[in-house]
């Protein structure tokens, strides 16, 4: 396997950057930390990871303010260039905001924040995150967030299920779906049209060793990998 | 020097909370009347939340060293050894006053308090815990309604500054007393980690080196705070709502990491975070520290308002700054740093041999104080102390004098009862994963786990009290809450190693209270010494009072303990089905101030068992040990509602069921809470070797039952595994919702 460079973003308030780090060493992989001053990203780069967090503490729309920080307009232009973009969380807010990803993250149904290890079901994975999952299957995953109703018109919503950009959903541990925060068809995760920009609400890189309670993260991150 | 003469020194002084002796003091420790901003200094400095004057003659002879203690009380938080080069560098702190008038920013900055006094050390935070206390929140009276608005206020608050530092609160505790009623308290933990030689300290010294702040701009926020929380309650206190600070976590969380690449260079000489009575006790704290003399020009103070006066720099308590002592030279890097961070950082004075505090305003000197007077004169009360009256009346209580009731009818009512249920609707508000550590997270009964990427072992921690037993016997009941804290501890298979405390009272100048608190200190002391866990920081709260209503004596102790392998974390419910279950300890019948008594016959009363030191020791011993052999299953230890809540807890949790089967002479004991006791899950092939163990260490260890089936059986107890986890999971959310109609 080949050791991917992995190009982790950091906005003042991101809190998630370093357990990203740490998960992706883990599979083996090198991994920089861009402050979000920088003008570019590494050339190199075979994945931007946008980690979780609070990016300028969240205080206006959750990812509003970071999509204009200037590390922003090369992601942007990376991920259109093909480059492959994986948003967690915050970052995942962020990604909807930039315009990369389809829809918005409303505040979760019951206005509170939630955390808590949760179900998820691979609706689709023929595409480079998910491509070591099986459809139909349930991973077990922390989830921790205050704004994570994913909210998409109907119209958008039935080309993201002809594409195949809808790629996990909440649900128990038997498969059926779950209300969890009330995003729309309990949707937890989505790509791009092109399928190079990924984003889900789940932490993935929480989920990397079973001493913390699941390692099916590890499946996740390592579709990334060559 | 500036020095309006003061008219009315009286109602300056009342404004002050500080006695006409106080100002003949003052006027004999600078030769001459103190002006205005000297009188606010000395009054936030003597106030009772800075001076500790009533508290101060009891919480001396604390135990406070062992082997494996790097910093005890005295600084900003105390330090552990645990290992492989690292610290631990934790502390507990109570932002009550604020949290009852405003809930959710006097919760927010009581953790962002303890979180910077963690930080200011070196140490990164990694884990939070909570320990709160609410009155009724059941029925629809004003105070229930206004408590369960409280609950809200308070777990929004914790969450939302903890959350957004991206530190994992990752247990607590909460309990529910009507003495809390017009006084709840909130008591934040926080457990930070740093290299062990790598440690910062709040001192200022060398003769010229610069005095920076840091952080956020000063307001007229929290102004006057610790002159505020250092009073009782009366009806007019909501009306303190603008003393209460405002927090900002994401301000927080720019200068943690901003503080964090700070420490790696080696421009710092002390650091201490604006807590408390804000740049009067930070500098004078530094200063006082290394006998040094200190010159501030307010003027430089970056201020978030206009017209702000020296007196309102000196008293603000805006949340989110830091003052540091650097090296001579370093300024510009430091202040590159923090402007990195989009934080302010000026340069406002610096470091003199004079041992004063030389204060001033566009150069006119506005305060000239000596700084050891300021807080080592503070005045030392020896205020007067009395048995209370009601403890004679109350012994004499036992459940006999109530009517029996079945032992399935108990039961279900302890079993709903507020201290027994899972509190999922509080805990699930609080990330407890960030930072990829967490191994026992809230609610997964006894201490809460995280393990340590630097050197591979896991620190177990567990904040305990319980108040009806501190009401009933305030020594023995803080000896418990030690004994308490690191049974927890120890049952995920950790050494307990030091403990920090929260001592939250009523009013001292009722010599009742006051015999509480010197009661509960003695207590602690003895079991601290006993069980070789020494106190390495701690905080006092006095003046829990409402109306003249006192709370329960309500020490709070916070354990923490080292399990060296992070691959051997022992779990509190049961691991599957057909296995063995052993009760570890005696039963002797003990419901002085139980869960049984308050539930079933609404009374807190009766007395309580001395503390037995060495059976404890020898729990804790057993569990260690057997886990380490890999003899055990799962662990947990038998607390308040006895056995009968203890299993029901396990059950519910691993939706495993159980059969008890118990010989007590009296079948109510199944409630009992007797001390120094736990239940372990064992595998058929462990029993001979566990029995050996126990045996080997003297344990009294006894079969009482098996996991399995759909459900939970105890001798005449029975209840359908789905209902116990209906009971169980769902009983909070219905009570903190009753006011929300779908």
């Amino acid at each position: 396997m080949k050791s991917l460079n992995v190009s982790i973003l950091q906005f003042p308030g991101t809190n998630c950057e370093y357990d990203t780090v740490y998960a992706f060493k883990r599979l083996g992989h090198n991994t920089n930390v861009i402050w979000h001053k920088e003008e570019s990203i590494p050339a190199d780069t075979d994945l931007v990871v946008v980690p979780g967090g609070f990016s300028y503490g969240d205080y206006l729309r959750c990812g509003s303010i970071a999509k204009f920080s200037p590390v922003m307009k090369s992601v942007i232009a990376y991920a259109n260039d093909g480059g492959r973009v994986l948003g967690i969380c915050n970052g995942f807010q962020i990604l909807t905001e930039a315009g990369l990803l389809p829809g918005a993250l409303k505040r979760n149904d019951n206005l509170h924040f939630i955390s808590r290890h949760q179900h998820l079901k691979v609706v689709n994975s023929n595409n480079d995150f998910l491509k070591k999952c099986k459809e139909g299957e349930v991973l077990y995953i922390p989830i921790a967030h205050h704004d994570g109703n994913y909210f998409v018109d109907d119209e958008t919503l039935s080309d993201m299920y002809d594409n195949a950009q809808v790629l996990l959903k909440y649900c128990d541990s038997e498969g059926n779906p779950m209300v969890v925060n009330g995003s729309v068809e309990q949707i937890a995760g989505v790509c791009n049209k092109d399928k190079n920009v990924f984003g889900l609400m789940p932490h993935p890189e929480r989920a990397m060793e079973s001493i913390l309670g699941s390692k099916d993260g590890i499946r996740m991150l390592e579709g990334f990998g060559i | 020097m500036a020095n309006e003469a003061l008219e009315n020194i009286e109602e300056v002084l009342s404004a002050h909370k500080l006695s006409y002796a106080d100002y003949e003091h003052m006027k004999q420790i600078l030769g001459r009347e103190p002006n205005l901003v000297e009188i606010g200094i000395f009054s936030a400095m003597w106030s009772e939340h800075c001076s500790y004057k009533s508290s101060k003659k009891y919480l001396n002879g604390f135990p406070t060293k062992a082997p494996w203690v790097i910093q005890g009380p005295g600084e900003n938080a105390g330090v552990i050894d645990i290992g492989g080069g690292m610290a631990a560098v934790f502390k507990m702190e109570s932002h009550n006053h604020p949290s009852y008038i405003e809930p959710f920013q006097g919760a927010a900055t009581g953790v962002g308090g303890i979180l910077r006094d963690i930080f200011t050390m070196g140490a990164r935070p990694v884990a939070n815990l909570n320990s709160l206390r609410f009155g009724d929140i059941e029925g629809n009276s004003d105070t229930a309604k206004y408590q369960r608005h409280l609950v809200k206020g308070v777990v929004e608050g914790i969450g939302s500054y903890g959350n957004c530092m991206g530190v994992p609160t990752i247990g607590g505790e909460m309990s529910f007393e009507s003495c809390y009623n017009g006084n709840i308290l909130v008591n934040a933990f926080s457990l930070g980690l740093a290299k062990s030689d790598e440690i910062f300290y709040g001192k200022a010294e060398g003769i010229g080196n610069p005095v920076i702040y840091v952080g956020s701009k000063t307001g007229r926020d929290g102004l006057g705070g610790a002159v505020m929380s250092s009073d009782s309650f009366t009806e007019e206190s909501k009306k303190l709502r603008p003393t209460v600070q405002v927090g900002d976590p994401f301000t927080e969380k720019l200068l943690l990491e901003a503080c964090l690449e700070l420490f790696k260079t080696d421009y710092v000489i002390g650091i201490q975070d604006m807590g408390a009575a804000g740049l009067t006790s930070s500098s004078f704290e530094m200063a006082g520290r290394s006998g040094s003399g200190m010159v501030m020009h307010l003027d430089k103070v970056p201020a978030r308002e206009e017209g702000m006066t020296p007196y309102e720099f000196m008293l603000s308590e805006s949340q989110e700054r830091m003052l540091i002592c650097a090296k001579k030279g370093t300024e510009d890097k430091i202040i590159e740093i923090f402007h990195k961070w989009d934080l302010d950082a000026s340069v406002i004075g610096e470091v003199t041999d004079t041992g004063r505090m030389e204060l001033f305003w566009y150069g006119e000197k506005v305060a000239d104080v000596p700084v050891d007077p300021v807080s080592e004169e503070a005045p030392i009360l020896d205020r007067p102390t009395k048995r209370p009256e009601y403890l004679d009346e109350i012994a004499k209580v036992g459940i006999d004098d109530f009517e029996k009731v079945s032992n399935q009818e108990a039961f279900e009512k302890l079993l709903s009862s507020n201290d027994i249920i899972d509190k999922a609707w509080v805990y699930e508000q609080y990330d407890s994963m960030v930072q990829t550590n967490t191994q026992k997270h809230p609610g997964s009964l006894d201490a809460s786990v995280i393990r340590v990427k630097e050197n591979g072992c896991a620190i177990a921690m567990s904040s305990d009290c319980n108040p009806r037993y501190c009401y009933i016997d305030p020594f023995v009941g803080a000896a418990y809450a030690v004994m308490e804290s690191g049974r927890n501890v120890a049952m995920s298979g950790a050494t307990p190693l030091a403990i920090t405390d929260c001592l939250n009272f009523g009013n001292p100048e009722n010599p009742e209270v006051m015999w509480q608190f010197a009661q509960s200190c003695e207590g602690i002391k003895e079991a601290c010494a006993n069980m070789e866990t020494p106190v390495v920081s701690g905080n006092v709260s006095l003046y829990n009072e409402t109306n003249g209503v006192s709370i329960y004596p309500t020490p709070a102790i916070a354990m923490v303990g080292v399990n060296d392998d992070e691959n051997r974390v022992l779990g509190s419910k049961f691991a599957k089905e057909g296995s063995k279950l052993l009760l570890l300890g005696d039963t002797t019948g003990e419901f002085g101030a139980s869960l049984y008594m308050k539930e079933l016959y609404n009374t807190v009363a009766g007395t309580l068992k001395e503390p037995d030191y060495t059976a404890e020791a020898r729990l804790w011993e057993f569990v260690i040990k057997a886990n380490k052999y890999g003899l055990l299953l799962s662990a947990k230890d038998v607390n308040i509602g006895g056995i009968a809540m203890a299993v029901a807890k396990m059950s519910a949790l691993s939706g495993i069921g159980a059969e008890i089967n118990t010989n007590f002479e009296d079948k109510r004991w199944v409630f009992d809470e007797s001390q120094s006791r736990a239940i372990i899950e064992v595998d058929e092939d462990s029993l001979q070797e566990v029995a050996k163990l126990a045996m080997d260490l003297g344990l009294k260890v006894e079969a009482i039952g098996i996991t399995g089936g759909d459900s939970l059986k105890i001798d005449d107890i029975s209840m359908p595994l789905e209902e116990l986890k209906d009971i169980y999971f769902g009983t909070f959310p219905k009570k903190i919702k009753a006011d929300i109609v779908d």
